[in-house]
Protein backbone atom coordinates (compact mmCIF):
# COMPACT_ATOMS: atom_id res chain seq x y z
CA UNK A 1 0.00 0.00 0.00
CA UNK A 2 1.23 3.77 -0.95
CA UNK A 3 -0.33 6.94 -1.00
CA UNK A 4 -0.17 9.60 -3.79
CA UNK A 5 0.40 13.34 -3.36
CA UNK A 6 -3.23 13.91 -3.76
CA UNK A 7 -3.91 11.63 -0.88
CA UNK A 8 -1.30 13.31 1.37
CA UNK A 9 -3.44 16.68 0.72
CA UNK A 10 -6.84 15.37 1.78
CA UNK A 11 -5.24 13.65 4.93
CA UNK A 12 -3.63 17.09 5.88
CA UNK A 13 -7.40 18.88 5.26
CA UNK A 14 -8.61 15.82 6.95
CA UNK A 15 -6.69 16.03 10.33
CA UNK A 16 -6.67 20.16 9.92
CA UNK A 17 -3.11 20.38 9.48
CA UNK A 18 -1.70 23.10 7.00
CA UNK A 19 0.70 21.52 4.77
CA UNK A 20 2.82 23.54 1.80
CA UNK A 21 3.05 22.24 -1.72
CA UNK A 22 6.63 21.37 -1.07
CA UNK A 23 6.04 19.90 1.99
CA UNK A 24 3.76 17.11 0.48
CA UNK A 25 6.53 15.34 -1.59
CA UNK A 26 8.98 14.73 1.80
CA UNK A 27 5.49 13.87 3.49
CA UNK A 28 4.88 11.59 0.77
CA UNK A 29 7.85 9.42 1.05
CA UNK A 30 7.84 9.15 5.22
CA UNK A 31 4.26 8.07 5.44
CA UNK A 32 5.01 5.13 2.19
CA UNK A 33 7.89 4.29 4.62
CA UNK A 34 6.39 3.82 7.23
CA UNK A 35 3.00 2.07 5.58
CA UNK A 36 5.89 -0.38 4.23
CA UNK A 37 7.53 -0.67 7.60
CA UNK A 38 3.79 -1.67 9.04
CA UNK A 39 3.09 -3.81 6.17
CA UNK A 40 5.19 -6.67 7.45
CA UNK A 41 2.67 -7.51 9.68
CA UNK A 42 1.11 -8.99 6.73
CA UNK A 43 3.59 -11.66 6.82
CA UNK A 44 2.24 -13.33 9.60
CA UNK A 45 -0.44 -15.87 9.84
CA UNK A 46 -3.10 -14.72 11.75
CA UNK A 47 -5.66 -17.10 10.44
CA UNK A 48 -6.82 -18.72 13.80
CA UNK A 49 -5.70 -15.61 16.06
CA UNK A 50 -8.54 -13.95 17.87
CA UNK A 51 -8.05 -10.04 17.93
CA UNK A 52 -6.26 -8.99 21.20
CA UNK A 53 -8.71 -5.90 22.58
CA UNK A 54 -6.84 -5.91 26.10
CA UNK A 55 -3.16 -7.39 27.63
CA UNK A 56 -5.24 -9.02 30.50
CA UNK A 57 -8.41 -10.38 29.98
CA UNK A 58 -10.62 -8.48 31.30
CA UNK A 59 -14.53 -7.07 31.37
CA UNK A 60 -15.01 -3.01 30.61
CA UNK A 61 -15.60 -1.66 33.73
CA UNK A 62 -19.09 0.02 34.43
CA UNK A 63 -20.49 3.11 35.93
CA UNK A 64 -23.58 3.08 38.11
CA UNK A 65 -26.00 6.04 36.82
CA UNK A 66 -25.35 8.58 39.44
CA UNK A 67 -24.36 12.30 38.75
CA UNK A 68 -21.48 12.50 40.37
CA UNK A 69 -19.71 15.21 38.24
CA UNK A 70 -20.64 19.08 36.79
CA UNK A 71 -20.88 22.72 38.35
CA UNK A 72 -17.94 22.97 37.45
CA UNK A 73 -18.19 25.17 34.03
CA UNK A 74 -15.19 27.98 35.07
CA UNK A 75 -13.01 25.26 35.56
CA UNK A 76 -14.58 23.76 31.83
CA UNK A 77 -13.51 27.33 29.93
CA UNK A 78 -10.73 28.53 31.98
CA UNK A 79 -8.34 27.64 28.87
CA UNK A 80 -10.27 28.89 26.30
CA UNK A 81 -8.76 31.89 24.35
CA UNK A 82 -12.22 32.88 24.61
CA UNK A 83 -15.82 33.13 26.77
CA UNK A 84 -18.82 34.53 27.77
CA UNK A 85 -20.76 33.84 30.89
CA UNK A 86 -19.15 30.40 30.33
CA UNK A 87 -19.83 29.66 26.92
CA UNK A 88 -16.87 28.89 24.66
CA UNK A 89 -16.51 31.64 22.11
CA UNK A 90 -15.32 30.52 18.41
CA UNK A 91 -15.54 32.26 15.06
CA UNK A 92 -18.63 31.74 13.38
CA UNK A 93 -19.27 28.56 11.74
CA UNK A 94 -23.08 28.27 10.79
CA UNK A 95 -24.52 26.31 7.68
CA UNK B 1 -38.23 -3.44 0.10
CA UNK B 2 -39.85 -4.61 -2.94
CA UNK B 3 -43.72 -4.85 -1.41
CA UNK B 4 -46.16 -4.25 -4.18
CA UNK B 5 -46.76 -0.58 -5.13
CA UNK B 6 -49.84 0.80 -3.68
CA UNK B 7 -51.10 3.40 -6.98
CA UNK B 8 -52.21 5.51 -3.81
CA UNK B 9 -48.82 6.41 -2.68
CA UNK B 10 -47.20 7.39 -5.74
CA UNK B 11 -46.89 11.16 -6.49
CA UNK B 12 -47.69 12.76 -10.04
CA UNK B 13 -44.82 13.82 -11.97
CA UNK B 14 -45.29 16.16 -15.04
CA UNK B 15 -43.98 13.05 -16.94
CA UNK B 16 -45.60 9.72 -15.22
CA UNK B 17 -45.87 8.62 -10.90
CA UNK B 18 -42.79 8.47 -9.14
CA UNK B 19 -42.83 6.03 -5.78
CA UNK B 20 -40.48 7.86 -2.83
CA UNK B 21 -38.63 5.59 -1.10
CA UNK B 22 -37.45 6.47 2.44
CA UNK B 23 -35.45 5.34 5.69
CA UNK B 24 -34.87 6.84 8.59
CA UNK B 25 -32.24 7.52 11.08
CA UNK B 26 -34.07 7.88 14.55
CA UNK B 27 -31.82 9.79 17.23
CA UNK B 28 -33.38 8.89 20.36
CA UNK B 29 -31.81 10.80 23.55
CA UNK B 30 -31.82 7.53 26.10
CA UNK B 31 -33.61 8.43 29.76
CA UNK B 32 -30.61 8.23 32.30
CA UNK B 33 -29.49 10.32 34.83
CA UNK B 34 -25.94 10.78 33.76
CA UNK B 35 -23.95 10.86 30.43
CA UNK B 36 -22.87 7.72 28.52
CA UNK B 37 -19.40 7.75 29.71
CA UNK B 38 -19.32 10.41 32.68
CA UNK B 39 -20.67 11.38 35.86
CA UNK B 40 -22.09 14.76 34.76
CA UNK B 41 -26.30 15.32 34.66
CA UNK B 42 -28.35 15.04 31.85
CA UNK B 43 -30.86 17.55 33.00
CA UNK B 44 -32.41 19.54 30.66
CA UNK B 45 -31.87 23.33 30.97
CA UNK B 46 -28.68 24.01 32.81
CA UNK B 47 -26.65 27.17 32.66
CA UNK B 48 -23.99 26.71 29.90
CA UNK B 49 -21.57 24.29 30.47
CA UNK B 50 -22.55 23.48 33.93
CA UNK B 51 -23.19 20.01 32.96
CA UNK B 52 -19.74 18.75 31.93
CA UNK B 53 -17.02 17.00 33.22
CA UNK B 54 -13.74 17.01 32.27
CA UNK B 55 -14.77 14.13 30.57
CA UNK B 56 -17.18 15.83 28.31
CA UNK B 57 -15.02 18.73 27.48
CA UNK B 58 -12.74 16.25 26.29
CA UNK B 59 -9.42 17.62 28.54
CA UNK B 60 -5.98 15.91 28.34
CA UNK B 61 -5.70 12.33 30.23
CA UNK B 62 -9.55 11.58 30.60
CA UNK B 63 -10.94 8.31 30.27
CA UNK B 64 -14.20 7.26 29.36
CA UNK B 65 -16.30 4.84 31.91
CA UNK B 66 -19.89 3.62 30.81
CA UNK B 67 -22.66 4.12 31.88
CA UNK B 68 -24.32 0.36 32.61
CA UNK B 69 -28.11 1.93 32.98
CA UNK B 70 -27.50 3.31 29.11
CA UNK B 71 -27.06 -0.21 28.78
CA UNK B 72 -29.77 -1.62 30.03
CA UNK B 73 -32.05 1.04 28.38
CA UNK B 74 -30.31 0.24 24.54
CA UNK B 75 -31.17 -3.42 25.29
CA UNK B 76 -34.62 -2.49 26.29
CA UNK B 77 -35.47 -1.05 23.47
CA UNK B 78 -33.91 -3.58 20.97
CA UNK B 79 -36.09 -5.78 22.84
CA UNK B 80 -39.36 -3.82 22.80
CA UNK B 81 -38.14 -3.68 18.91
CA UNK B 82 -38.16 -7.40 18.85
CA UNK B 83 -34.57 -7.12 17.59
CA UNK B 84 -31.50 -9.21 17.95
CA UNK B 85 -29.26 -8.22 21.09
CA UNK B 86 -25.54 -8.71 20.50
CA UNK B 87 -24.34 -9.94 23.57
CA UNK B 88 -21.06 -8.10 22.16
CA UNK B 89 -20.40 -4.86 20.74
CA UNK B 90 -17.83 -2.48 20.25
CA UNK B 91 -17.08 1.56 20.20
CA UNK B 92 -15.58 3.27 17.74
CA UNK B 93 -14.38 6.67 17.29
CA UNK B 94 -16.26 8.61 14.03
CA UNK B 95 -13.73 11.41 13.47
CA UNK B 96 -14.57 14.96 12.41
CA UNK B 97 -14.27 18.47 13.48
CA UNK B 98 -16.58 20.22 14.84
CA UNK B 99 -16.35 23.39 17.66
CA UNK B 100 -19.27 21.75 19.54
CA UNK B 101 -17.22 18.13 19.49
CA UNK B 102 -14.22 19.05 21.36
CA UNK B 103 -12.84 15.01 21.17
CA UNK B 104 -12.55 15.72 17.28
CA UNK B 105 -14.49 12.27 17.38
CA UNK B 106 -17.97 10.70 18.61
CA UNK B 107 -17.64 7.76 20.67
CA UNK B 108 -20.58 5.53 18.72
CA UNK B 109 -20.53 1.95 17.27
CA UNK B 110 -19.85 0.89 13.88
CA UNK B 111 -19.49 -2.58 12.25
CA UNK B 112 -20.52 -4.12 15.94
CA UNK B 113 -23.82 -2.13 17.20
CA UNK B 114 -25.19 -3.63 20.03
CA UNK B 115 -28.90 -4.48 19.04
CA UNK B 116 -29.79 -5.97 15.02
CA UNK B 117 -32.25 -6.12 13.15
CA UNK B 118 -36.06 -5.74 13.98
CA UNK B 119 -38.99 -4.52 13.46
CA UNK B 120 -42.27 -1.66 13.67
CA UNK B 121 -46.13 -3.14 13.53
CA UNK B 122 -47.51 0.76 12.01
CA UNK B 123 -51.37 1.57 11.69
CA UNK B 124 -51.87 3.91 8.84
CA UNK B 125 -54.62 6.25 8.98
CA UNK B 126 -56.74 4.07 6.52
CA UNK B 127 -56.99 0.77 8.68
CA UNK B 128 -53.89 -0.62 6.64
CA UNK B 129 -50.93 -1.51 8.52
CA UNK B 130 -47.20 -1.89 7.77
CA UNK B 131 -43.94 -3.79 9.23
CA UNK B 132 -40.91 -1.70 9.19
CA UNK B 133 -37.50 -3.03 9.11
CA UNK B 134 -35.16 -1.71 11.78
CA UNK B 135 -31.28 -2.60 9.95
CA UNK B 136 -29.52 -1.50 13.81
CA UNK B 137 -29.45 0.65 17.04
CA UNK B 138 -26.61 1.82 18.34
CA UNK B 139 -25.27 3.34 21.50
CA UNK B 140 -23.09 6.92 20.90
CA UNK B 141 -22.54 10.34 22.30
CA UNK B 142 -24.52 13.86 21.54
CA UNK B 143 -22.53 16.82 20.65
CA UNK B 144 -22.36 19.87 22.39
CA UNK B 145 -24.55 22.81 20.94
CA UNK B 146 -23.71 25.85 19.24
CA UNK B 147 -25.19 29.48 19.11
CA UNK B 148 -25.16 31.08 15.88
CA UNK B 149 -27.11 34.13 16.94
CA UNK B 150 -25.84 35.66 19.69
CA UNK B 151 -22.92 37.45 18.60
CA UNK B 152 -22.24 38.63 14.53
CA UNK B 153 -18.65 37.22 14.09
CA UNK B 154 -18.53 34.57 17.04
CA UNK B 155 -20.63 31.22 17.66
CA UNK B 156 -21.07 30.50 21.61
CA UNK B 157 -20.83 26.87 22.33
CA UNK B 158 -22.46 24.98 25.19
CA UNK B 159 -21.47 21.33 26.01
CA UNK B 160 -24.06 20.66 28.61
CA UNK B 161 -25.03 18.19 25.88
CA UNK B 162 -22.15 16.70 25.01
CA UNK B 163 -21.86 12.75 25.63
CA UNK B 164 -25.46 12.75 26.21
CA UNK B 165 -26.25 8.81 25.55
CA UNK B 166 -27.70 8.46 21.99
CA UNK B 167 -29.81 6.20 20.54
CA UNK B 168 -29.25 5.91 16.76
CA UNK B 169 -32.32 3.32 15.57
CA UNK B 170 -31.85 3.06 11.58
CA UNK B 171 -34.57 1.56 9.60
CA UNK B 172 -34.67 -0.64 6.52
CA UNK B 173 -35.90 1.94 3.56
CA UNK B 174 -39.12 -0.02 3.86
CA UNK B 175 -41.41 3.78 3.77
CA UNK B 176 -43.60 4.87 0.80
CA UNK B 177 -45.31 8.27 1.35
CA UNK B 178 -44.36 11.13 3.98
CA UNK B 179 -47.75 9.54 5.87
CA UNK B 180 -45.96 6.37 6.41
CA UNK B 181 -43.11 8.11 7.56
CA UNK B 182 -45.09 10.64 10.40
CA UNK B 183 -46.90 6.88 11.52
CA UNK B 184 -43.38 5.32 11.92
CA UNK B 185 -41.94 7.65 14.22
CA UNK B 186 -44.95 8.50 15.99
CA UNK B 187 -45.15 4.66 16.92
CA UNK B 188 -41.44 4.45 17.30
CA UNK B 189 -41.89 7.37 20.01
CA UNK B 190 -45.09 5.74 21.40
CA UNK B 191 -42.80 2.15 21.97
CA UNK B 192 -39.99 4.70 23.83
CA UNK B 193 -42.33 6.23 26.32
CA UNK B 194 -43.65 3.20 27.18
CA UNK B 195 -40.30 1.48 27.55
CA UNK B 196 -39.05 4.37 29.86
CA UNK B 197 -35.66 4.52 27.54
CA UNK B 198 -36.30 7.96 25.72
CA UNK B 199 -39.13 10.80 26.77
CA UNK B 200 -39.59 11.44 22.91
CA UNK B 201 -39.67 15.07 23.76
CA UNK B 202 -38.81 16.38 20.57
CA UNK B 203 -39.04 20.23 21.61
CA UNK B 204 -36.64 19.74 23.50
CA UNK B 205 -34.57 17.58 20.98
CA UNK B 206 -34.97 14.11 22.38
CA UNK B 207 -35.80 12.68 19.49
CA UNK B 208 -34.50 13.47 15.85
CA UNK B 209 -34.78 12.26 12.38
CA UNK B 210 -32.09 12.28 9.68
CA UNK B 211 -34.53 11.23 6.95
CA UNK B 212 -33.10 9.50 3.30
CA UNK B 213 -35.55 9.98 0.41
CA UNK B 214 -35.19 8.67 -3.22
CA UNK B 215 -37.48 8.83 -6.07
CA UNK B 216 -37.88 5.95 -8.72
CA UNK B 217 -40.33 5.12 -10.88
CA UNK B 218 -42.39 2.11 -9.93
CA UNK B 219 -40.64 -1.49 -9.97
CA UNK B 220 -37.17 0.37 -10.66
CA UNK B 221 -34.20 -0.04 -8.91
CA UNK B 222 -33.43 2.73 -6.02
CA UNK B 223 -32.84 5.96 -6.89
CA UNK B 224 -30.12 8.26 -5.72
CA UNK B 225 -30.68 9.00 -2.34
CA UNK B 226 -30.10 12.49 -0.20
CA UNK B 227 -30.09 12.80 3.77
CA UNK B 228 -32.10 16.00 5.19
CA UNK B 229 -30.50 16.19 8.50
CA UNK B 230 -31.82 16.71 11.73
CA UNK B 231 -35.82 17.56 11.29
CA UNK B 232 -37.12 17.77 14.83
CA UNK B 233 -41.00 17.59 14.31
CA UNK B 234 -43.28 14.77 12.66
CA UNK B 235 -45.00 17.49 11.08
CA UNK B 236 -41.77 18.77 9.40
CA UNK B 237 -40.88 15.32 8.47
CA UNK B 238 -43.69 14.94 6.61
CA UNK B 239 -43.52 18.21 5.07
CA UNK B 240 -39.27 17.57 4.38
CA UNK B 241 -40.32 14.52 2.56
CA UNK B 242 -42.75 16.04 0.24
CA UNK B 243 -40.78 18.70 -0.92
CA UNK B 244 -37.29 16.81 -1.03
CA UNK B 245 -39.26 14.47 -3.31
CA UNK B 246 -40.96 16.73 -5.39
CA UNK B 247 -37.57 18.71 -5.70
CA UNK B 248 -36.08 15.28 -6.79
CA UNK B 249 -38.72 14.82 -9.58
CA UNK B 250 -38.40 18.13 -10.88
CA UNK B 251 -34.67 17.52 -11.72
CA UNK B 252 -35.11 13.88 -13.20
CA UNK B 253 -38.09 15.18 -15.21
CA UNK B 254 -35.96 17.67 -17.09
CA UNK B 255 -33.39 15.34 -17.33
CA UNK B 256 -30.91 16.01 -14.82
CA UNK B 257 -29.49 13.28 -12.15
CA UNK B 258 -29.78 13.62 -8.61
CA UNK B 259 -26.29 14.00 -6.38
CA UNK B 260 -26.07 12.39 -3.51
CA UNK B 261 -25.76 14.59 -0.66
CA UNK B 262 -26.64 16.15 2.66
CA UNK B 263 -29.20 18.80 3.12
CA UNK B 264 -30.95 20.82 5.56
CA UNK B 265 -35.01 21.45 5.93
CA UNK B 266 -36.05 25.40 5.98
CA UNK B 267 -39.85 25.23 7.13
CA UNK B 268 -39.70 28.90 6.70
CA UNK B 269 -39.39 29.11 3.53
CA UNK B 270 -40.57 25.43 2.74
CA UNK B 271 -37.54 24.11 0.83
CA UNK B 272 -34.25 21.95 1.27
CA UNK B 273 -30.58 23.48 0.62
CA UNK B 274 -27.76 21.19 0.36
CA UNK B 275 -25.01 21.31 3.17
CA UNK B 276 -21.94 21.91 1.41
CA UNK B 277 -19.87 21.74 4.17
CA UNK B 278 -20.60 17.79 5.20
CA UNK B 279 -19.83 16.60 2.11
CA UNK B 280 -16.00 15.48 2.88
CA UNK B 281 -16.92 14.96 6.28
CA UNK B 282 -18.51 11.41 5.27
CA UNK B 283 -14.62 10.11 5.51
CA UNK B 284 -15.28 9.67 9.18
CA UNK B 285 -12.15 7.07 9.39
CA UNK B 286 -13.86 5.10 12.17
CA UNK B 287 -11.72 2.83 14.11
CA UNK B 288 -12.11 1.02 17.41
CA UNK B 289 -11.90 3.09 20.61
CA UNK B 290 -8.34 1.84 21.94
CA UNK B 291 -10.28 3.86 25.54
CA UNK B 292 -12.83 1.31 25.30
CA UNK B 293 -13.17 -2.64 26.10
CA UNK B 294 -15.63 -4.43 24.32
CA UNK B 295 -19.00 -4.33 25.79
CA UNK B 296 -19.99 -7.88 26.25
CA UNK B 297 -22.73 -9.50 28.79
CA UNK B 298 -24.49 -12.79 29.35
CA UNK B 299 -28.22 -14.14 27.77
CA UNK B 300 -29.06 -14.28 31.49
CA UNK B 301 -28.87 -10.55 31.75
CA UNK B 302 -30.55 -9.77 28.83
CA UNK B 303 -33.56 -12.10 30.02
CA UNK B 304 -34.02 -10.34 33.19
CA UNK B 305 -34.20 -7.18 31.22
CA UNK B 306 -36.69 -8.91 29.01
CA UNK B 307 -39.12 -9.98 32.57
CA UNK B 308 -39.28 -6.47 33.44
CA UNK B 309 -40.58 -5.31 30.48
CA UNK B 310 -43.79 -3.32 30.30
CA UNK B 311 -47.06 -4.76 28.41
CA UNK B 312 -46.06 -2.83 24.64
CA UNK B 313 -48.32 -0.57 22.77
CA UNK B 314 -49.29 -4.00 20.66
CA UNK B 315 -49.79 -5.96 23.29
CA UNK B 316 -52.40 -3.84 25.09
CA UNK B 317 -54.22 -3.01 21.84
CA UNK B 318 -54.92 -6.56 20.96
CA UNK B 319 -55.88 -7.06 24.93
CA UNK B 320 -58.24 -4.12 24.82
CA UNK B 321 -60.09 -5.18 21.43
CA UNK B 322 -60.54 -8.82 23.22
CA UNK B 323 -61.07 -7.97 26.66
CA UNK B 324 -63.28 -5.11 26.42
CA UNK B 325 -64.46 -5.18 22.65
CA UNK B 326 -63.36 -2.36 21.54
CA UNK B 327 -62.67 -1.58 17.84
CA UNK B 328 -58.95 -1.45 16.94
CA UNK B 329 -59.23 2.11 15.73
CA UNK B 330 -60.50 3.33 19.46
CA UNK B 331 -58.03 0.58 21.43
CA UNK B 332 -55.45 2.28 19.08
CA UNK B 333 -56.32 5.77 20.02
CA UNK B 334 -56.21 4.79 23.77
CA UNK B 335 -53.35 2.69 23.85
CA UNK B 336 -51.15 6.00 21.85
CA UNK B 337 -49.90 6.76 25.76
CA UNK B 338 -48.76 4.88 28.67
CA UNK B 339 -50.93 7.17 30.66
CA UNK B 340 -54.14 7.12 28.49
CA UNK B 341 -54.11 3.50 27.80
CA UNK B 342 -53.76 3.37 32.34
CA UNK B 343 -56.51 6.16 32.89
CA UNK B 344 -58.62 4.33 30.39
CA UNK B 345 -58.27 0.80 32.27
CA UNK B 346 -58.92 2.11 35.86
CA UNK B 347 -62.29 3.42 34.00
CA UNK B 348 -62.97 -0.07 32.73
CA UNK B 349 -62.07 -2.01 35.24
CA UNK B 350 -65.45 -3.91 36.55
CA UNK B 351 -67.43 -1.78 33.81
CA UNK B 352 -68.76 -1.47 30.31
CA UNK B 353 -65.51 -0.82 28.46
CA UNK B 354 -67.26 0.22 25.22
CA UNK B 355 -68.70 2.81 27.71
CA UNK B 356 -65.79 3.64 29.23
CA UNK B 357 -64.05 4.08 26.08
CA UNK B 358 -66.67 6.23 24.49
CA UNK B 359 -66.54 8.46 27.90
CA UNK B 360 -62.64 8.58 27.86
CA UNK B 361 -62.48 9.31 24.23
CA UNK B 362 -65.45 11.36 23.04
CA UNK B 363 -65.88 13.19 26.26
CA UNK B 364 -62.18 13.59 28.18
CA UNK B 365 -59.72 13.86 25.39
CA UNK B 366 -62.11 16.12 23.73
CA UNK B 367 -62.10 18.49 26.78
CA UNK B 368 -58.25 18.04 27.50
CA UNK B 369 -57.85 18.80 23.41
CA UNK B 370 -59.96 21.72 23.47
CA UNK B 371 -57.70 23.38 26.85
CA UNK B 372 -54.78 21.95 25.49
CA UNK B 373 -53.65 19.88 28.19
CA UNK B 374 -52.57 16.45 28.77
CA UNK B 375 -54.05 13.43 30.45
CA UNK B 376 -51.80 13.76 33.64
CA UNK B 377 -53.40 17.03 34.30
CA UNK B 378 -57.17 16.07 34.01
CA UNK B 379 -59.00 17.43 36.84
CA UNK B 380 -61.33 14.23 36.13
CA UNK B 381 -60.00 11.16 37.66
CA UNK B 382 -60.33 7.70 36.22
CA UNK B 383 -62.40 7.18 39.47
CA UNK B 384 -64.71 10.28 39.04
CA UNK B 385 -65.34 9.01 35.23
CA UNK B 386 -66.21 5.59 36.21
CA UNK B 387 -68.99 7.23 38.77
CA UNK B 388 -70.66 9.06 35.79
CA UNK B 389 -70.16 6.04 33.45
CA UNK B 390 -72.08 3.56 36.66
CA UNK B 391 -74.72 6.56 37.16
CA UNK B 392 -75.62 5.96 33.42
CA UNK B 393 -75.15 1.98 33.24
CA UNK B 394 -77.76 1.80 36.43
CA UNK B 395 -80.49 4.60 35.31
CA UNK B 396 -80.06 7.14 37.38
CA UNK B 397 -79.56 9.48 34.67
CA UNK B 398 -79.48 10.35 31.08
CA UNK B 399 -76.56 10.13 28.77
CA UNK B 400 -77.36 14.21 28.01
CA UNK B 401 -77.60 14.86 31.62
CA UNK B 402 -74.06 13.12 31.91
CA UNK B 403 -72.27 15.55 30.09
CA UNK B 404 -73.47 18.11 32.42
CA UNK B 405 -72.39 16.35 35.29
CA UNK B 406 -69.31 15.67 33.54
CA UNK B 407 -68.69 19.68 33.11
CA UNK B 408 -69.68 20.10 36.47
CA UNK B 409 -67.55 17.47 37.65
CA UNK B 410 -64.66 19.52 35.30
CA UNK B 411 -65.04 22.74 36.80
CA UNK B 412 -65.83 22.27 40.67
CA UNK B 413 -64.81 18.59 41.30
CA UNK B 414 -66.95 16.48 43.66
CA UNK B 415 -67.94 13.07 43.88
CA UNK B 416 -70.84 12.81 41.00
CA UNK B 417 -72.69 10.74 42.56
CA UNK B 418 -73.14 13.33 45.25
CA UNK B 419 -73.44 16.15 43.22
CA UNK B 420 -76.78 14.23 41.28
CA UNK B 421 -78.02 13.93 44.99
CA UNK B 422 -77.46 17.56 45.67
CA UNK B 423 -78.78 19.05 42.31
CA UNK B 424 -81.75 17.08 41.93
CA UNK B 425 -80.73 15.56 38.65
CA UNK B 426 -81.84 12.27 39.05
CA UNK B 427 -83.50 10.49 35.95
CA UNK B 428 -87.44 10.87 36.36
CA UNK B 429 -88.49 7.06 35.71
CA UNK B 430 -91.34 7.31 37.50
CA UNK B 431 -93.91 6.61 34.75
CA UNK B 432 -96.75 9.00 36.44
CA UNK B 433 -95.03 12.10 36.26
CA UNK B 434 -93.37 11.66 32.52
CA UNK B 435 -96.95 10.62 31.56
CA UNK B 436 -98.59 13.61 33.47
CA UNK B 437 -95.61 15.44 31.16
CA UNK B 438 -96.45 14.25 28.13
CA UNK B 439 -100.48 14.46 28.29
CA UNK B 440 -100.16 18.25 28.72
CA UNK B 441 -97.73 18.33 25.62
CA UNK B 442 -100.65 16.54 23.52
CA UNK B 443 -103.14 18.77 25.09
CA UNK B 444 -101.70 21.94 24.12
CA UNK B 445 -100.69 20.70 20.64
CA UNK B 446 -103.42 19.29 18.95
CA UNK B 447 -102.34 20.31 15.17
CA UNK B 448 -98.99 18.52 15.83
CA UNK B 449 -100.61 15.61 16.96
CA UNK B 450 -102.64 14.84 13.62
CA UNK B 451 -99.25 15.82 11.60
CA UNK B 452 -97.10 13.25 13.53
CA UNK B 453 -100.12 10.72 12.60
CA UNK B 454 -99.43 11.16 9.16
CA UNK B 455 -95.52 11.88 9.56
CA UNK B 456 -94.07 10.05 12.15
CA UNK B 457 -90.60 11.59 12.53
CA UNK B 458 -92.46 14.39 14.00
CA UNK B 459 -92.12 12.18 17.07
CA UNK B 460 -88.97 13.99 17.24
CA UNK B 461 -90.38 17.07 18.50
CA UNK B 462 -92.80 15.81 20.88
CA UNK B 463 -89.76 13.97 22.49
CA UNK B 464 -87.87 17.27 22.82
CA UNK B 465 -90.98 19.44 24.41
CA UNK B 466 -91.22 16.37 26.94
CA UNK B 467 -87.22 15.85 27.68
CA UNK B 468 -87.63 20.13 28.13
CA UNK B 469 -90.82 20.27 30.31
CA UNK B 470 -88.56 17.63 32.83
CA UNK B 471 -85.82 19.66 32.90
CA UNK B 472 -83.93 16.92 30.74
CA UNK B 473 -84.55 14.05 33.54
CA UNK B 474 -86.95 12.38 31.98
CA UNK B 475 -86.16 8.78 31.07
CA UNK B 476 -85.79 8.87 27.25
CA UNK B 477 -86.46 5.29 26.13
CA UNK B 478 -89.46 5.84 28.58
CA UNK B 479 -90.60 8.88 27.06
CA UNK B 480 -90.55 7.28 23.58
CA UNK B 481 -92.51 4.39 24.59
CA UNK B 482 -95.08 6.41 26.00
CA UNK B 483 -95.78 8.80 23.29
CA UNK B 484 -95.27 5.96 20.75
CA UNK B 485 -98.59 4.44 21.99
CA UNK B 486 -100.08 8.10 23.15
CA UNK B 487 -100.09 9.70 19.66
CA UNK B 488 -100.50 5.44 17.89
CA UNK B 489 -97.24 5.48 15.93
CA UNK B 490 -95.75 2.45 15.11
Amino acid sequence: MSVDAQTVRRIAHLARIAVSEADVAPLQGELNAILAFVEQLGTVDVANVEPMTSVTPMAMKKRRDVVTDGGRAEEVVANAPETEDHFFLVPKVVE
Amino acid sequence: MNAPVNPKKLIKGGLHDWEVVIGMEIHAQVTSRSKLFSGASTAFGAEPNDNVSLVDAAMPGMLPVINEECVAQAVRTGLGLKAKINLRSVFDRKNYFYPDLPQGYQISQYKDPIVGEGEVLVDLSDGESITVGIERLHLEQDAGKSLHDQNPTQSFVDLNRSGVALMEIVSRPDLRSSEEARAYVTKLRTILRYLGTCDGDMEKGSLRADVNVSVRKPGNPLGTRCEIKNVNSIRFIGQAIETEARRQIAIIEDGGTIDQETRLFDPGKGETRSMRSKEEAHDYRYFPDPDLLPLEFDQAYVDGLAEGLPELPDAKKARFVSEFGLSAYDAGVLVAERASADYYEAVARGRDGKAAANWVINELFGRLNKEGKGIEETPVSADQLGQIVDLIGEGVISGKIAKDLFEIVWTEGGSPREVVAARGMKQVTDAGAIEAAVDEIIARNPDKVVQAREKPTLLGWFVGQTMKATGGKANPAAVNALLKAKLGIE
